[in-house]
């Protein structure tokens, strides 16, 4: 079912956008695997096989990113995840990816929940103690031809009401997806918006520790 | 005077499988861009020593960045590129400075040897202008497996005095090989041809 064809990983290091140079400059990176739609050209009413067979590829990715992003799992501040269709597919295929996708980055960060609780509607069961990746890992998709970019937003982890760190990373690969394939994405960041001044709620003034503030 | 770097960009684009095909090894190609300051924005400047400066110390970086992220040995290097893209302030010739005196040289020692020409592209650009960057064996220009080519682009780059300037590093040729001409495993590596 999982068919991959070509693995994208993209890493960018940002010293200055016209202002003061960050003394350490911030990292954004995205990870793109194009795989093989198998629902290309036809409706399937039960996508919910091919979601739960994306989860062991969805940790795989966000440790290829992390590890090409060359920081420790406690570096990352931000993260945000997309899909993009091929033209022989549906919208819908995309949303098979969040689940997979967002909670293999909760994973991968610190979030110890139950991932087949959630697959199931189900919330996961509050310990009190504030874990990591609390907040909600926030997306975009689309149905696209090859080359077509997607705005990923990015968010902080663990509160989505964080000014600082709402952002987003620009993410395409060349020659995907063809019309019979699905582009499923990563991303991550590892801190603010390199000039960000725009104050509201500040990551060093999270107190509620429910994934907003 | 070093280049004034705002943004470095580090893509790796990994292919398992063409045409229905397990590529195995999967081919690899790592392509590092730097967005620049151009010293000469706006300007018509007789010596561009500056540039040519900018460029050796980008040789370097891109193409130990390149290699680092592909995880290996540069000698495991098997074809490189290189371009640039000119903000609008600036001039083709601007390219032409940073990419052919001196960038090559601390390329090829990024890769170990490289007797070939490194193949070259440029142009003039806005905001997320994509340059194909043409690929070659290192070592024998002749490789007809290693033709190819990797297309970079920076979405907000280069603004009008910056240039956008890439280097791709590859473990690999094409995906699937089929038309011929000289073999890896026939490369002499005396010439930079065959």
């Amino acid at each position: 079912m999982i068919d991959i064809r070509r693995i994208f990983t993209h890493v960018e290091q940002i010293h200055h956008e016209f202002g003061p140079i960050a003394a350490t400059p911030l990292l954004r990176g995205a990870i793109g695997v194009v795989l093989t739609n198998p629902f290309a050209g036809r409706y399937e009413p039960d996508l919910l096989p091919m979601m739960n067979a994306l989860q062991p590829l969805g940790i795989d990715m966000a440790e290829r990113l992390r590890a090409a992003m060359g920081v420790p799992a406690q570096s990352i501040e931000g993260y945000g995840k997309g899909a993009i269709v091929g033209a022989d597919g549906e919208h819908e295929h995309g949303a098979m990816w969040h689940v997979p996708g967002g909670y293999a980055m909760r994973e991968l960060l610190g979030w110890k929940g139950d991932r087949l609780a959630y697959a199931k509607g189900q919330g996961e069961a509050k310990t009190g103690q504030p874990g990591n990746a609390l907040a909600i890992v926030s997306s975009t998709k689309k149905v696209g031809a090859p080359g077509t970019t997607l705005d990923v937003p990015l968010t902080h982890i663990n509160a989505s009401y964080v000014r600082s760190h709402f952002d987003a990373i620009e993410v395409r690969v060349p020659g995907a997806p063809l019309a019979v394939e699905i582009i499923f994405i990563l991303a991550m960041s590892t801190g603010p918006r390199v000039h960000a001044r725009m104050a509201g709620l500040a990551a060093s003034a999270i107190s509620q520790w429910d994934g907003l503030r | 005077m070093p280049a004034k770097i705002r943004k470095i960009i580090v893509q790796i684009d990994e292919t398992r499988i063409e045409m229905g095909r397990s590529v195995s090894p999967p081919t690899r190609k790592a392509l590092a861009m730097a967005v620049i300051e151009n010293p000469f924005a706006g300007q018509y400047t007789e010596n561009l020593d500056a540039l040519i400066t900018i460029g050796e110390e980008l040789g370097a970086l891109l193409g130990q960045r390149c290699v680092e992220a592909l995880g290996i040995e540069p000698g495991q290097a098997h074809s490189y590129g290189k371009a640039a893209i000119v903000g609008e302030a600036g001039e083709l010739e601007h390219a032409a400075a940073i990419l052919h005196p001196k960038l090559g040289a601390p390329l090829r020692i990024a890769v170990e040897k490289g007797a070939a020409l490194v193949p070259s592209s440029k142009k003039r650009g806005g905001l997320g202008t994509a340059i194909d960057v043409p690929l070659g064996h290192k070592d024998a220009a002749f490789v007809r497996s290693h033709f190819d080519a990797m297309e970079a682009r920076v979405a907000d780059a280069p603004r009008a005095n910056e240039i956008v300037v890439a280097v791709v590093v590859t473990d690999s040729g094409r995906p699937l090989p089929r038309v011929g001409g000289l073999q890896v495993h026939e490369i002499q590596g005396k010439d930079g041809l065959r």
